[in-house]
């Protein structure tokens, strides 16, 4: 829909290709933007753990506690709830690690002068879950072996006609369902909002500069949007990565249980 | 008036996930209101159902974007 017809130029709603931000080169071998991002969030988390936990004590000081709470969110809120107080230990480096990755790449999506949340990239999410999807599989099959994990995705005591079936429903769940639900998830969530958050902005910009007078007054709209918006993505951000770890951790559990 | 129809059609897919995640987050709101020290119990299973009937509209907004 156009908005004014007076107005010299035309508004271009924001699309997919405003997210392909290359920084240095192009094509396939560009650097881009999220990847600079991604790196200066593992150096960021890599120096932040390794100064807080330097020297550590009983009463812990506001460094350790606050990063004890984020710790411990993961450790008793996620891992061991859906593992299992047994053996959930291995897997909780891993869980923190993806915890904090995810959480801190998508809080970029708010903080001023980066606003580019690494995740809205899909190659991003895809070689995070890629590891996830390897290791459920991995662990699934060391402790039933490759034959035994297929033949227990069907549940025992079903009527032998409904077998083949079962089977071929449950394959699509545990191969293909699971690893992408779980990497579109993060990234859907992450591009969707940020292309809101986007309109909002530039469809407030135009209203406001591009417009004449009585038509300008309804920037006001879109640019207060904004805010109420960048407020709803903080929260969105904080929960798919809460989201992402235990879906994985229900899938590492999943791999684990005796019984289907 | 100019436009994508692929946009309309996710507006109307997003109504059954959304119905979904409202089914869902009243079943929580009860559930708690009944009985509140279940909350514990409750949160993680209300936020993966969420996650599960969310998925739906992901995939809604992936679509529309690669047949746009």
């Amino acid at each position: 829909m156009r908005v004014n017809a007076i107005a010299a130029e035309t508004f271009e709603p924001p699309s997919g290709s405003d997210f392909w931000q290359p920084l240095v080169g192009d094509g396939a071998f560009a650097i881009t933007r999220p990847m600079v991002l991604f790196v200066i969030s593992t150096v960021l988390i890599a120096t932040v753990m390794l100064l807080a936990t330097r020297k550590l004590s009983v009463v812990p000081g506001k460094g350790q506690w606050a990063l004890e709470t984020v710790y411990g969110f993961v450790r008793n809120g996620v891992a061991r709830d859906m593992i299992g107080e047994k053996n959930f230990k291995p897997y909780l480096p891993l869980l923190f690690s993806a915890f904090m990755v995810v959480l801190v790449n998508n809080l970029f999506g708010v903080i001023p002068f980066i606003q580019y949340p690494t995740m809205s990239r899909i190659a991003f999410p895809v070689s995070i879950v890629l590891f996830i999807y390897l290791l459920y599989l991995y662990i699934g099959m060391k402790r039933r072996g490759v034959l035994g994990y297929f033949k227990s995705l069907v549940p025992p005591g079903l009527p032998t006609f409904i077998i083949p079936l079962m089977f071929f429903l449950e394959v699509i769940t545990f191969f293909f369902t699971r690893p992408v639900t779980l990497g579109l998830r993060l990234f859907g969530n992450m591009f969707a909002g940020h292309i809101l958050l986007l309109l909002m902005a530039v469809g407030g910009e135009y209203l406001l500069l591009h417009t004449d007078f009585p038509t300008s007054v309804f920037s006001i709209g879109p640019l207060l949007g904004f805010f109420v918006l960048t407020g709803f993505e903080l929260l969105i951000e904080f929960l798919q990565a809460y989201i992402f770890i235990l879906l994985a951790a229900f899938y590492i559990a999943d791999s684990l249980a005796d019984e289907h | 008036m100019e436009g994508n129809l692929a946009i309309v059609g996710y507006g109307l897919s997003a109504i059954g996930p959304g119905i979904g995640v409202g089914l869902i987050f009243a079943a929580y709101i009860n559930g708690v209101a009944r009985q509140p020290e279940a909350r514990g119990i409750l949160q993680p299973l209300a936020i993966l159902g969420f996650a599960l009937a969310e998925a739906l509209a992901i995939f809604g907004i992936a679509l529309a974007f690669v047949f746009s």
